[in-house]
């Protein structure tokens, strides 16, 4: 049976997956310019040697609440077909080994933000991993 | 390679070949014995037809197959080209073209049925010779060769037309023809020699060059860019260690660095032609359709340009070349009534200038006709009927640029499908460009598009608001204005809500950065002004500072922030962190200031365009107190002033003023009996280090024009006397002016804060 590694970080108490071949890299808080008007969830620009890279807010997306002021952010940095796109995590996770069978749809009782970002769910000895559909972590609500 | 590579390979390679045909069958028709034009065409046909054989492209092979029997023919002079068999050929590529767009979706043929075609091609390729096939071919070819080069020259010269290529292949057989001793006497078979010679000159031109990918060449445009940021920390770095090597060795990169940069952008760089070349083809089937003969002249087809701009004015040319063919030139029985050739002449000319690279597309047909257009602008409710009456014929003109005009009288097929002259400038001004029309009745229409070379390195504005910093295109960029204290109070008036700053005696509107972008506002004793040009209007954008001028590299933005249309792109400043570069017209549309008196003002801005494109001088125009009027260049005028009279002090014989914690000599002109009123208008010049405040009796224009000198009498501290703007004006002569002020007495005051230009832009202070 097939398996596939996951890149997992978390947010808030979330424990959260993205398929490790869309990663470029990790990088710890990184200088933002913040773009104004843009939506909420894009928290700014990251200048990822001499490439802009538009960096998503997962909290704001998730309708998670606030990171502390001080809080360091990390970017999980994915390769796009455009370019690449950051994703800002509250911390990074190991990189684990997911047997395809082990996946499930989310339940549909799940609501909100949520379940348009979850695909699927891993059952993980003490957390739920929630595998993100990444398209749709980086649009705008509701699209 | 695999079968996907090399059906890609076989496509690419292809509609080049196609879009050359094109243009050969057009020349064809007009020179219909060039035989190595014919054999060039053989060439690709036969190329394609054995390539789309070894891929199974089986409809294909057939069309190229009975196409290949017409066109071996023609080559060996079996058959003329005639009308018919050139629309046959033409089908033809157009139907090869069809397929291959197939191929390119699908990866297969489309199922339409080629059967007609080849018919058809077939019949043409069987009809009657023109001649013994064998006694025919030879004079043909003979006489252009023995009497050597002068018989070639026509077939090139007739419409300049011929692509470098054309020129480059032909070239050895005409030198060829002149060393030939023996000229008389050619070799058995000179048609065949000559398309081996023709033949041999294409592959060396193929072996000289590559095909690379595009992304490619956009990622080492990334990397050369960040290569010279780096270049840039290095520098600031090694100039402050003493190792000799180190030093050395950092400018090496320095140089190395900026050659690598101007070699990487100039693989981006793209022939115009490589937009041109459809045009012949475009222009012989629209002359057919309109029944027309209009013939296409092109010249500087070798002028480039970078590739993202080529694309961006690709669809505007080809639209004002359709309307230059549909509405501008008149159908023959008409242009003979006119006592004009029958045919009409369509030029195409690319050039450089000034950095930047001018397109004019002219016709030498009707013109535009501005009584119609006063007309359609009075019915469309354009402009009133009083303001119409009181334009002139150029102000006429540039009303086609509208939104919502067109003069054509029938809507055809052709053009007039509403996309406007609005498309096509508002396409042009969105890379940066101008453009600008001239017509004569009966005597043709004139349009010029200046264009920058590149978009991705641009002279940029940097500015701060609420301490991000942005960059603004320097070419949308009018003039920066600084208020200060009281004059920040008297030169900002509210009208109803909108801030709008008073100019020169013009109202500019005003939109504060800060509330564009949402940004909590700041309340300052300074007011720093941006004059910005968006679209047909200018305004003035509040920015909390005004930095410097810099060439910035343009980064493109995620799709994400694309749609907000309030930023053009990115960029990367020196300390690596990120400018967002504003869109202008965005911005203007964002604060609602474009669409409103949009008909007004387009005719004034058109106009000045037009005068700033071309060599002209700007002047300050004013009222002399003697009455006179006058005028001085408006490059040595650093500000306009209005003083009260009472704050003019004597020191000895001058008079002088305290001006910004400095004494300003100030000077009269000749004929000012210094009974002067309460407020004084007062021109403050810059020369050399010295500044003046010349008393004038009142403000009149800028003006920007050709200055024709009259009267070179140099008198005083006049240079001479010109017409402006239809009044004799006299031209003063702002050294010898101030020059005559004597200043010994005051100290001089260093001018590099108010010179004018130097951010490459007009700097003024309101009055």
């Amino acid at each position: 049976m097939a398996s596939i590694q996951m890149c997992t970080f978390t947010l808030d108490r979330y424990l959260f997956g993205v398929d490790v071949r869309q990663v470029q890299e990790v990088l710890r808080t990184q200088p933002m310019t913040r773009v104004p008007l843009a939506p909420s969830l894009v928290r700014g620009l990251i200048n990822l040697r001499g490439q802009i890279v538009t960096a998503f807010d997962l909290r704001e997306r998730l309708d998670l609440p606030r990171r502390d002021e001080h809080a360091q952010p990390v970017n999980v940095v994915l390769r796009r077909d455009d370019g690449a796109v950051a994703l800002l995590v509250d911390d990074i996770g190991d990189v684990v080994e997911i047997d395809e069978a082990k996946l499930e749809r989310p339940p549909h009782t799940l609501r909100g933000p949520a379940a348009e970002v979850v695909r699927w769910v891993v059952q993980r000895p003490g957390a739920l991993l929630c595998v993100m559909d990444t398209a749709r972590a980086t649009g705008a609500v509701g699209e | 390679m695999n079968d996907d590579d090399i059906v890609k390979e076989f496509l690419v390679e292809s509609y080049e070949n196609l879009d050359q045909l094109d243009q050969l069958l057009v020349e064809l028709e007009e020179n219909p014995t060039s035989r190595e034009r014919l054999a060039s065409i053989f060439r690709t046909i036969h190329t394609l037809k054995g390539t789309s054989g070894f891929l199974a492209f089986h409809r294909l092979e057939a069309i190229a197959h009975v196409g290949e029997n017409l066109l071996s023919k023609l080559r060996d002079g079996e058959l003329a080209l005639d009308q018919p068999r050139t629309n046959a050929l033409l089908a033809m590529v157009d139907t090869i073209r069809h397929l291959l767009r197939a191929i390119e979706a699908t990866g297969q043929e489309d199922d339409r049925d080629p059967s007609e075609l080849v018919a058809r091609l077939t019949a043409l390729t069987e009809a009657t010779p023109v001649a013994a096939p064998v006694a025919a071919p030879a004079p043909r070819t003979v006489a252009p060769r023995s009497i050597a080069p002068a018989p070639k020259a026509p077939s090139l010269a007739p419409k300049s037309v011929a692509p470098v290529r054309a020129h480059v292949s032909v070239a050895p057989a005409a030198i060829g023809a002149a060393n030939d001793p023996h000229p008389a006497h050619p070799a058995a078979h000179p048609g065949k020699e000559e398309s081996e010679e023709a033949s041999e000159t294409k592959r060396g031109a193929a072996d000289s060059s590559i095909r690379v990918d595009v992304q490619l060449l956009d990622r080492l445009m990334n990397l050369v860019g960040e290569l010279v940021l780096a270049r840039n920390q290095v520098l600031q770095v090694t100039t402050n260690l003493e190792d000799s090597v180190i030093q050395a060795t950092s400018q090496r990169l320095n140089l190395v660095t900026t050659e690598l940069q101007e070699g990487i952008m100039k693989t981006r760089m793209q022939p115009i032609g490589s937009i041109w070349n459809k045009y012949p083809r475009v222009i012989r089937d629209l002359s057919a359709q309109c029944g027309k003969q209009i013939r296409l002249e092109m010249e500087g087809a070798d002028t480039e340009l970078d590739r993202s701009i080529l694309e961006a004015i690709k669809d505007p040319l080809t639209h004002v070349v359709r309307n230059s063919a549909d509405h501008g030139i008149e159908r023959p029985e008409v242009r003979s009534s006119r006592g004009k050739p029958s045919y009409g002449t369509l030029r195409l000319r690319a050039f450089h200038e000034g950095g930047k690279v001018n397109i004019e597309i002219s016709d030498d047909g009707g013109g535009i006709d501005v009584d119609r257009v006063r007309e359609k602008a009075i019915v469309r409710g354009l402009v009133t009927k009083e303001r119409a009456a009181a334009m002139s014929e150029r102000e006429l003109t540039q009303l086609i640029f509208l939104p919502g005009f067109s003069t054509a009288e029938k809507v055809s097929n052709v053009s007039g499908r509403g996309v406007g002259m609005d498309v096509v400038r508002t396409n042009v001004e969105r890379i940066g460009g101008t453009i600008d029309l001239s017509s004569r009745r009966g005597q043709g229409t004139t349009l010029r598009i200046r264009i920058p070379l590149t978009l991705a390195i641009v002279p940029a504005l940097v500015v701060a608001a609420a301490g991000d910093r942005y960059a603004i295109p320097q070419v949308n960029l009018l003039e920066l204005v600084r208020l200060e204290g009281e004059q920040a109070k008297n030169a900002l008036d509210d009208l109803h809500g909108t801030r709008v700053l008073r100019l020169r005696g013009q109202l500019l509107p005003l939109v504060r950065l800060r509330d564009v972008l949402g940004l909590a506002p700041l309340d300052e004793d300074h007011v720093n002004v941006v004059v910005l040009q968006a679209d047909d209007r200018a305004f003035g954008l509040v920015v909390d500072d005004i930095s410097d001028t810099e060439e910035i590299v343009v980064k493109p933005l995620g799709k994400e922030l694309k749609g907000l249309g309030v930023y053009a792109g990115a960029t990367i400043m020196g300390d690596g962190h990120i400018a967002l570069i504003l869109d202008v017209l965005g911005i203007a549309e964002r604060a609602g200031l474009v669409d409103e008196a949009r008909a007004k003002s387009t005719v004034e801005s058109a106009d000045a365009e037009a005068q700033r494109s071309s060599t002209t001088q700007r002047l300050l125009v004013f009222r002399a107190p003697s009455g006179d009027r006058s005028a001085i260049p408006l490059d040595a005028v650093a500000r306009l002033e209005e003083l009260r009279s009472d704050t003019i002090e004597r020191s000895g014989h001058d008079e002088v003023v305290q001006y910004r914690g400095e004494l300003l000599p100030i000077i009269r002109l000749p004929g000012d009996t210094g009974n002067d009123p309460e407020v004084l208008h007062v021109v403050v010049c810059a020369h050399q280090s010295q500044l003046v405040g010349m008393v004038v009796g009142q403000i009149e224009d800028i003006v920007e024009q050709e200055l024709e000198m009259y009267g070179a009498t140099r008198s005083g501290t006049r240079t001479g006397c010109a017409v402006v703007q239809g009044k004799v004006t006299s031209i003063l002569d702002v050294p010898t002016i101030v020059q005559s002020a004597d200043i010994g007495l005051v100290r001089l005051r260093p001018v590099a804060d108010v010179q004018p230009g130097a951010l490459g832009v007009h700097t003024a202070r309101a009055a």
